[in-house]
């Protein structure tokens, strides 16, 4: 592997050794020293085009629990406000002497674009409605971490879809993993055509509840308000939310996933967010160790340590 | 002896094709057939067609205001590079060619630069901006015959019916962009399985549908000359050999790069691949190609699209529609359709120049007639890597191609290739 762009080509046997060694640095990290050494000298920089702080940050602590340094890019304050191109701007951060690049960035395929001008290994920390492999990783790696495996797990990944690179990279790696993925939303939010990728598709959360282990609840982006997409947040929420009622016809060991931020009281409901089978910090936990395995797989192999 | 000599080719002639030498003297064709004594200049066309110069009415040649990309000498060299002998200059420059003297202006360039035959052509409303009809009456006096917004579709039904009824009257032809501006709005690539793979924002075929369908109707109600630019699907195929059937003065063109590449080739996030409209589905590609075969698509048009490298070197969604294609057109029409010559040259010089009312080019060659010629060679394999545009947008750079052209030979003189 000389990249992560993408979950899309990432079999499972692949999948199955970053989980792994994500496990073991899930351990590493509650040490009373959580750090190892396997990147020390090692300069990891964070492109994020694209504002984000919770994902810059994950990366940040992945890569200095492994002893790399880090260097971080923010578009507001540098040189692209001064009408850099983005290839000029990420070959002078490479000239300064960085080993891998985690780039974030609004617009489909720049992370590719990147790795074909550079020479070092490019991980792709979102890009666009696209890909987001490293949030796949850590979906995945919670999810086991809770079941034992994804073998046969029934998920289904409800809400806005159509535009999120959340829902396209686990989309695959959930399937390479052995579960059962059900796209739960309104024809709007669900993926044009949808026929070519390895899911079922349903228009109605209620239909689909009790058969479920995971429910997978993507952020409902308030900022798109109601009226273009779907008619209004209250809506929203009367189909498609995770209500205490909704709750309570889970199964009894069924689970629920939010990549963050959650709006409460919209596509998640109060007291269910707060429950203990929400595991939404153990996600943002999780983050840390499946970036830490990711990290490692594409700089571990060469060091002189 | 003769100033140019083009022996062994397939000529075609109003008889068809023969095989004949020709003479060229003082920009007309002296001699078809028969003994024709020794040239200044022989061109071997051996294994070669032989025909009326290519005709493009689909040309971005970028001057004036965007000549970092292209200007008219460059798009003019690239143009006989690629055996045309006429082009129509699109009218989206800065400023637009919306009044009479940028039209003569564009046209002078093109007589200054010598190598084609420049014509432009105008808008339909002023500036391109959908709102007052452009110096419609100025611009046929400067010679334009044919009017579109190119870019852009003329969104408001009620301006373009309006421009229409006036273009009728003189006899001009209203060529659309049709593309609605509402549902392209936010897309960029054909609105698919590929687009839903990628994450990225899709255009519907029924983007093209809904402004052919109306403007049929309109065309109905004014009766004005029709031409569709760049059909990209399917759908838009079955409209056009409707309207046809119907008796309407409609004609439509297709793209090389239509004609080549699909959405599939979208996925590699090559901006090469970006334009409007979008590459669409193989099923779509198969339709054109058929379609060009039938003649229920009339011409081939190159979209000569020029972006500068630094424009293009960015990420997809971000780059600029459109690809360069002058230069390797006829290799691929050969390529990917394999009409036989007469059909060919039909499609690439005949109809051209009939639609865009262009005298002297497109004719079969007789005795007398204006020396505009192309010798193409339909079997040789090559692999283009460069480009004599300014600009290298091209998504045939690197691939290879069937069918070359030897030479072109414009107003009795030799453009390009030859010796």
């Amino acid at each position: 592997m000389r990249h992560l762009l993408s979950t899309e080509a990432l079999d499972r046997e692949t999948l199955t050794a970053l989980l792994d060694d994500a496990d073991e640095f899930a351990e590493v990290l509650t040490r009373p020293q959580p750090k190892v050494p396997a990147l020390r000298g090692k300069t990891v920089a964070t492109m994020f085009f694209e504002p984000s702080t919770r994902t810059r940050m994950s990366f940040e602590k992945a890569a200095k629990a492994l002893s790399a340094d880090t260097m971080s890019f923010s578009p507001g304050t540098s040189s692209l406000s001064k009408g850099e191109s983005l290839k000029d701007t990420v070959l002078t951060v490479r000239a300064m002497g960085v080993d891998l690049m985690v780039v974030r960035h609004k617009a489909t395929g720049a992370p590719w674009r990147i790795a074909d001008w550079l020479d070092i290994p490019i991980v792709n920390g979102g890009d666009g409605a696209h890909q987001h492999p490293t949030q796949a990783l850590l979906d995945c790696l919670t999810i086991r971490q809770h079941f034992g495996t994804l073998d046969g797990l029934r998920i289904a990944i409800v809400g806005d879809i159509r535009h999120s690179r959340v829902a396209r990279s686990d989309i695959f790696a959930m399937s390479a993993l052995g579960a059962d993925v059900t796209l739960v939303g309104p024809p709007t939010l669900l993926p044009i055509d949808p026929d070519a990728w390895p899911v079922d598709v349903s228009h109605d959360l209620d239909d689909v509840l009790e058969e479920l282990d995971v429910v997978y609840l993507l952020r409902v982006q308030t900022e798109r308000g109601g009226g273009s997409v779907f008619p209004s947040l209250a809506e929203y929420t009367t189909r498609y939310g995770m209500t205490t009622e909704r709750f309570r016809r889970l199964k009894p060991d069924a689970v629920v996933l939010h990549p963050g931020p959650m709006n409460r009281g919209v596509e998640i409901g109060h007291d269910v967010a707060d429950d203990e089978r929400a595991l939404v910090l153990q996600q943002v936990t999780n983050g840390v160790a499946a970036r830490m395995a990711v990290l490692f797989a594409l700089l571990g192999g060469d060091t002189d340590a | 002896m003769h100033e140019v000599v083009i022996r062994n080719g397939s000529v075609l002639t109003s008889e068809g094709i023969i095989e004949a030498d020709v003479s060229i003297d003082d920009g007309v064709v002296t001699g078809l057939g028969g003994e024709i004594a020794e040239g200044v200049v022989e061109v071997d066309a051996k294994t070669c067609w032989v025909g009326p110069g290519f005709v493009d009415i689909h040309t971005h040649l970028r001057e004036p205001g965007y000549e970092w990309k292209e200007d008219i000498a460059s798009g003019s060299a690239a143009a006989a590079a690629g055996g045309y002998t006429a082009v129509v200059a699109m009218p989206n420059t800065e400023p637009a060619i919306d009044n009479g003297p940028i039209a003569r202006f564009v046209a002078e360039r093109g007589s200054t630069a010598g190598l084609v035959d420049v014509f432009p052509a105008g808008t339909i409303t002023m500036g391109r901006a959908g709102e007052t009809m452009a110096h419609i009456d100025e611009l046929w006096d400067a010679g334009v015959r044919l009017f579109t917004d190119d870019g852009d579709a003329v969104g408001n039904a009620a301006v373009l019916r309006l421009v229409m009824e006036y273009v009728a009257q003189l006899g001009g032809v209203i060529s659309q962009h049709a593309v609605d501006p509402s549902l392209s709005l936010a897309g960029y690539m054909h609105e698919g399985a590929v687009s839903s793979r990628l994450g990225m924002y899709g255009i519907p075929s029924a983007a093209d549908h809904v402004v052919i369908d109306r403007d049929l109707e309109l065309v109905r109600a004014t009766g004005v000359r029709y031409h569709v630019q760049h059909l990209s699907s399917a759908g838009g195929v079955e409209r056009i050999a409707a309207a046809k059937a119907e008796g309407l003065p409609v004609t439509a063109e297709v793209t090389p790069h239509h004609l080549m590449f699909t959405e599939e080739d979208v996925a590699s996030t090559d901006p090469d691949f970006k334009m409007m409209p979008p590459l669409r589905r193989s099923e779509d590609r198969e339709a054109l190609v058929h379609g060009l075969t039938t003649g229920t698509i009339d011409v081939v048009a190159t979209d000569h699209a020029p972006h500068a490298a630094l424009e293009k070197e960015v990420p997809f969604e971000h780059a600029p529609d459109g690809v360069i294609g002058l230069e390797w057109c006829a290799a691929v029409v050969n390529g990917e359709v394999g009409l036989d010559p007469v059909t060919f040259f039909d499609r690439m010089s005949t109809s051209p120049a009939a639609i865009a009312q262009i005298a002297g080019h497109g004719e079969p060659l007789s005795v007398g007639a204006s020396a505009d010629v192309v010798v193409f060679d339909p079997n040789q394999t090559w692999t283009p890597t460069t480009s004599v545009s300014k600009s290298r947008n091209a998504p045939y750079l690197g691939r290879s191609l069937t069918g070359r052209v030897r030479a072109t030979i414009h107003d009795g003189r030799v453009t390009a290739g030859g010796g």
